[in-house]
């Protein structure tokens, strides 16, 4: 039932470390997680990492296990051969404060500069009326636990820590979908999603999505929308020429 | 507990804004490279099967049109291969007529979402796989020329929604005989008939389709219709990698097949 | 010295759904907040919550209306209550849940476009308004947005998204700060990044710091429920109730070890789910109490008429109250015949085909699928008790959310005295949001009434630091062993069963871990040590622990989620008792103080039957009652 694994943890502080080598006893039914907690406990009391609900519900202990995203407590240590060597990373594209834990502040900051939702003036707290069907499509992306992983696997900031001041992030066009999409939101957010926000610079290659714990369809049924939504605004001739003529809104 | 605070790092160290500093360019222990491989070779596959069926003088032989010449508007096509027989663009053409229509199709899946996943993985390693560090120095993505020309995608989808209709035409037409009666039908006929439906069906499930059909709109209840058709390019639409590569292939073959009876290799069975 | 310094109107500690609403309001009225949580921004507790916040919106049933949604509360509380606050609950839930959607909240609809609502355990009408079955998430997300919407608004006016409301994430505080003249002057901490400490001056400080449910092993709560709310209020002097009041949800996953305590919701068994033992029966048959033997069938045959037709038969006795159904288990795991890993087989694989489970229960067999490779539509699952919700925390004014400390203020499941002796599920997010609000709006009311803000004095920040920085200074016994030593106690002495000769074991045991907890100690430096944070926090499981067992120990009766073995029955004149916690300054010695039960307000009483009230109220108290009705 119990058998020893080969660990490789990332150790240090402020970016700067190593791969240091562990053994730790794993039993049935455990995730890379438990075995984390049990280093802690027994080997490396100071050991960092970033955790709360345990069970793939807050995002919190997002890492990299043998090199891809995941997150610490819903990745079962079945799913390794018991002699494999398991390498555990802190996220690459942000900083790292100590071990495994990161420094995210960055998803905050874009966080806040997304307009937030903007509803009618006119209409009061108890008088929203919804059909279900045209909620649907922003309930998904709500369902986001904000792990970041998304951006984190996302090789436009990935690869190139420069373009952070330029592009938001999976996670926030996806906000950003997600509020345009929203029955009551009356904000434009085309062009500033094009311009402010870098939906340019997604090449849909979709690392995002397969990322997802919450198996959100985040290039498929948010960016790529988007990114028509804002086709409709700025690069097609005949909805611009039918929206001089016809005055009306091109998305509503 | 001088000392303690002397070693601590605070918020404002320099140190702490800085990544781990890993030299490996990805940890990952799978075969990430498989996929970008394999995708690469199938697309440049095609790309020069494709090349050489533009110039390839064998695309018809009646009833049959090879679908990478369809539609032929040349005056050069023979009477049957043309669309009800019009040839609308004369004989100034000095080229083959496939190299006059296959930008359609091509710019189609050019600037098809799917393929582009495919080609900047396989071709540009734009990541060649997630958590793989692709190799170059600089990203721009699809914010400036030339990729920012990805945005007529749709204007290829209303093209290909014609060429969808032109190849679902010849499929029709198979079913005549060589001498243009109805109630024939072989091998061949088969064949140009699943390849409209699948043509067909990969044009309808493009990510621009959605939002026309009705993907832009904010309020689906108020339009019923609109979203019913929404619903079934949803559907589709989720299967859009499977339908890009299934159809490909039903093209490549069903084009090297017309090709292959026109050049006598292969003899078309006829089933009546 | 180096200890970062702040200055605050308002400090709320924590930003779960409580916090998060108290710091908008405090905001909204002008004053300059602070949010201080110890995960990341968006982490909160509150997210996993699932069934939804109830509301008497009538969105679903026309029908409902406070009135009831008051009386739910107060049958669910077994009259425990604090009459005020569920009644400020019951008539506030409904503006508190349309403000959300105002916010950017999507609840699932009804087919008219409102808000849908849902059935639960409790309430006699549709009254959760939900989300699927992340309710709770989307309450976070939306809280967590407006305080962004807020911050952008400070951005376009004074150019600094933090100039009203700045959040401080992974922190974490250690002690309240009073003036001299014992008001609160501000919160010491310390970042958990970066061990930096960190002094708060404030003269306002609203507690939402959630439960305590990290004292006990089998857990469906996270890290961050140490009680530090609970701790940080009787360590300034406030006062706690209901402290034995501790809901354990009868059916919580008990195997693989990752996974343990971990909710497996109640629609299972709504669904045809039932439990049995290692020997394959069906034990619920044999725990039916007394007053319940005509409202549940006592054959198996009769139980599974009862999915079909629901009208001609007894309901299954799987579907009893939770507190039955967990004591039920806990008899069959003590009596040897539960399952391997120590709970007992919920079985809905031979009920239903596989293909309905999968629609019915798609959360669920995603859970156990993902989680502990368990196919629930081949497979019974091996389920257990879990410590869920704590009813008991600081006593408040039910109007201003205030503690008896001035300029000090509690919210959510850290306050006491809502919930009774019995919380019913959906009251906890509703709770959060009436009572955040009332909180971060008792607390600028409070600030304006003041005349100049509280001084902190040098000798308690200097207190207050020597004992963050001890653990680092001593090579201790590792705390992680003390923490699992206390879990185990308290699990097992003061858990859903209670003697009183097991509570004084676990007295003295709290006693010992008390005294070994001094010695613990962290190695490692002062950036993101768990260890260091670990030997911290201990202090306030401790605390909490013993004001548990305590209070436990002093109630001689059974009632919602404090049962005795000793003394099984409910009685009337236990009802008008609370249990007071106090504790000395230094932490030591924990009292416990009873406190008689206000009488409900004639207009209030006189909503329940008298049949009803006979029950649980004091001949003296139905005498109250005859005469309101006879006045009214």
């Amino acid at each position: 039932m119990s058998y020893k694994a080969k660990f490789r943890i990332w150790r240090g502080e402020g970016g700067e470390g190593r791969l240091e080598d562990f053994t730790v006893e794993v039993n049935e039914g455990e995730v890379v997680l438990d075995i984390i907690h049990r280093l802690q406990a027994t080997q490396a009391p100071d050991l960092a990492v970033r955790w709360n609900c345990k069970a793939g519900k807050c995002g919190s202990c997002s890492m990299e296990i043998n090199g891809k995203p995941k997150l610490g407590c819903m990745t079962r240590m079945s799913t390794f051969g018991e002699d494999e060597v398991i390498t555990v990373t802190p996220m690459r594209t942000f900083p790292v404060i100590k071990d495994l834990v990161t420094d995210v502040s960055f998803n905050y900051q874009k966080a806040r500069e997304i307009p937030s939702f903007t509803p009618p003036s006119d209409v009061r707290p108890g008088e929203y009326r919804m059909k279900q069907i045209d909620v649907e499509r922003s309930q998904e992306f709500r369902k986001c636990i904000e792990c970041f992983m998304c951006n984190n696997v996302c090789h436009v900031i990935r690869d190139h820590d420069e373009n952070k001041q330029a592009f938001a992030g999976p996670r926030f066009l996806m906000q950003i979908a997600e509020l345009d999409m929203h029955p009551y939101d009356v904000a434009d957010r085309q062009d500033s999603a094009q311009d402010e926000h870098g939906l340019g610079y997604c090449n849909i290659t979709k690392c995002c999505t397969e990322v997802c714990p919450e198996h959100i369809k985040i290039t498929d049924n948010a960016l790529i929308p988007m990114k028509e939504r804002v086709v409709d605004r700025r690069y097609d001739p005949l909805v611009w020429l039918g929206n001089k003529i016809f005055k009306r809104s091109a998305a509503k | 507990m001088e000392r303690s605070l002397m070693t601590q790092t605070t918020a404002e160290s320099p140190a702490r804004r800085q990544r781990a500093q890993l030299k490996a360019r990805t940890l990952r222990t799978d075969r990430w490279w498989l996929a970008p491989v394999l995708t690469f070779a199938a697309l440049a596959s095609f790309l020069v099967y494709g090349f050489w069926a533009m110039f390839d003088p064998s695309y018809y032989i009646a009833p049959y049109v090879a679908p990478f010449s369809a539609p032929c508007l040349l005056e050069v096509c023979p009477e049957g291969a043309r669309v009800f027989g019009f040839a609308p663009i004369g004989d100034w053409f000095p080229l083959p007529p496939g190299v006059l229509v296959l930008g359609l199709p091509g710019g189609f899946r050019l600037t098809c979402y799917y393929y582009r996943k495919s080609y900047y993985r396989s071709f540009w390693l734009s990541p060649p796989a997630c958590s793989v560090a692709e190799p170059h120095g600089k990203y721009t993505g699809e914010t400036r020329l030339p990729l920012i020309l990805q945005n007529v995608h749709r204007y290829f989808f209303y093209g290909s929604v014609l060429i969808s209709a032109v190849l679902t035409y010849e499929a029709i037409v198979a079913f005549r005989n060589t001498d243009g009666e109805w109630g024939h039908m072989g091998v061949g006929t088969v064949i140009l008939a699943v390849n409209a439906v699948l043509i067909s069906a990969y044009t309808l499930s493009c990510h621009s389709c959605r939002h026309i059909v009705a993907g832009r709109l904010n309020h689906f209840s108020r339009h019923p219709l609109r979203y019913r058709f929404w619903g079934l390019v949803s559907k589709l639409n989720a299967r859009h990698m499977l339908l890009a590569w299934v159809s490909m292939y039903t093209v490549l073959f069903a084009d090297l097949y017309v090709r292959l009876v026109a050049k006598g290799i292969v003899t078309d069975i006829t089933f009546f | 010295m180096d200890i970062e310094r702040h200055e605050f109107d308002v400090v709320v500690i924590g930003a779960g759904g409580a916090g998060l609403r108290a710091a908008i309001e405090a905001r909204q009225q002008g004053k300059k907040t602070a949010i201080v949580c110890k995960s990341l921004f968006g982490k909160a507790h509150t997210v996993m919550a699932e069934g939804g916040a109830a509301a008497a919106m009538g969105n679903v049933n026309p029908a409902d209306n406070w009135q009831v949604h008051f009386r739910d509360t107060m049958r669910g509380g077994k009259f425990l209550n604090n009459w005020r606050m569920a009644e400020l609950h019951a008539k506030e839930a409904p503006d508190r849940v349309w403000e959300l959607e105002a916010w950017g909240a999507l609840f699932d609809r009804t087919k008219d476009g409102k808000i849908s609502q849902r059935n639960f355990g409790g309430h006699e009408y549709p009254r959760l308004a939900h989300v699927g079955d992340r309710t709770g998430l989307e309450m976070i997300r939306t809280l967590q947005q407006r305080v962004v919407a807020l911050q952008q608004e400070d951005y376009a006016v004074h150019g600094d998204y933090e100039a009203y409301i700045k959040v401080f994430a992974e922190c974490t505080v250690t002690r309240l700060l009073k003036d001299d003249a014992g008001a609160i002057a501000g919160t010491f901490g310390y970042r958990r990044e970066t061990g930096r400490l960190m002094l708060i001056e404030a003269p306002a400080v609203v507690l939402a710091t959630g439960g305590i449910g990290k004292s006990y092993v089998v857990t469906s709560n996270s890290w961050e429920y140490t009680g530090d709310g609970h701790a940080l209020a009787l360590l300034a002097g406030a006062r706690l109730i209901n402290m034995e009041f501790i809901q354990f949800h009868p059916t919580g996953m008990v195997w693989p070890p990752s996974v343990r305590g971990i909710l497996v919701t109640e629609s299972v068994r709504g669904d045809g789910g039932v439990l049995r033992n290692s020997e394959g029966k069906r034990f619920m048959f044999d725990y039916i109490p007394e007053v319940f033997k005509d409202k549940y069938a006592t054959t198996e045959e009769e139980a599974d008429r009862w999915y079909t037709d629901q009208a001609g038969n007894r309901r299954p006795p799987e579907l009893l109250p939770r507190d039955e159904v967990a004591r039920a288990i806990n008899s069959e795991v003590k009596a040897g015949r539960g399952s391997p890993q120590g709970g007992v087989f919920l079985d809905v694989s031979s009920r239903l085909p596989a293909e309905e489970i999968r629609r019915r229960l798609p959360s669920m067999h995603h859970q156990f699928k993902e989680l502990a490779d368990v196919d629930i539509t081949a497979e019974p699952m091996q389920v257990g008790p879990t410590c869920h919700y704590v009813m008991g925390g600081v006593e408040v004014d039910a109007d201003t959310a205030a503690a008896s400390v001035p300029g000090l203020f509690a919210a959510g499941e850290v306050s006491g005295g809502m919930h009774g002796s019995n919380r019913l599920g959906g009251n906890s997010l509703s709770d959060l949001l009436v009572f955040g609000r009332r909180a971060g709006a008792g607390a600028a009311a409070y600030i304006d009434g003041l005349e100049r803000r509280p001084a902190v004095p040098d000798d308690a920040v200097a207190e207050a630091q020597a004992e963050v920085l001890a653990p680092l200074e001593r090579p201790g016994e590792n705390p992680y062993e003390v923490h699992h030593e206390l879990q185990r106690t308290m699990n097992e002495l003061v858990g859903i069963i209670r003697r009183a000769g097991e509570m004084a074991e676990a007295l003295e045991a709290v006693e010992k871990l008390r005294e070994r907890a001094k010695g613990v100690g962290a190695a490692g430096s002062r950036i993101y040590n768990p260890g260091w944070h670990l030997c911290l926090d201990l202090r306030n499981m401790l605390l909490v622990s013993e004001c548990v067992a305590r209070a436990a120990l002093a109630r001689q009766e059974s009632r919602g989620g404090h049962t005795r073995d000793d003394y099984p029955d409910m009685t009337a004149d236990w009802r008008r008792r609370l249990l007071v916690c106090t504790a000395a300054p230094d932490g030591t010695s924990v009292n416990v103080q009873e406190q008689v039960q206000p009488s409900m307000r004639a207009d209030l009483i006189t909503l329940f039957e008298r049949g009803e009230l006979s029950k649980y109220l004091t001949d003296e108290e139905m005498a109250e009652y005859d005469l309101a009705v006879k006045e009214s």
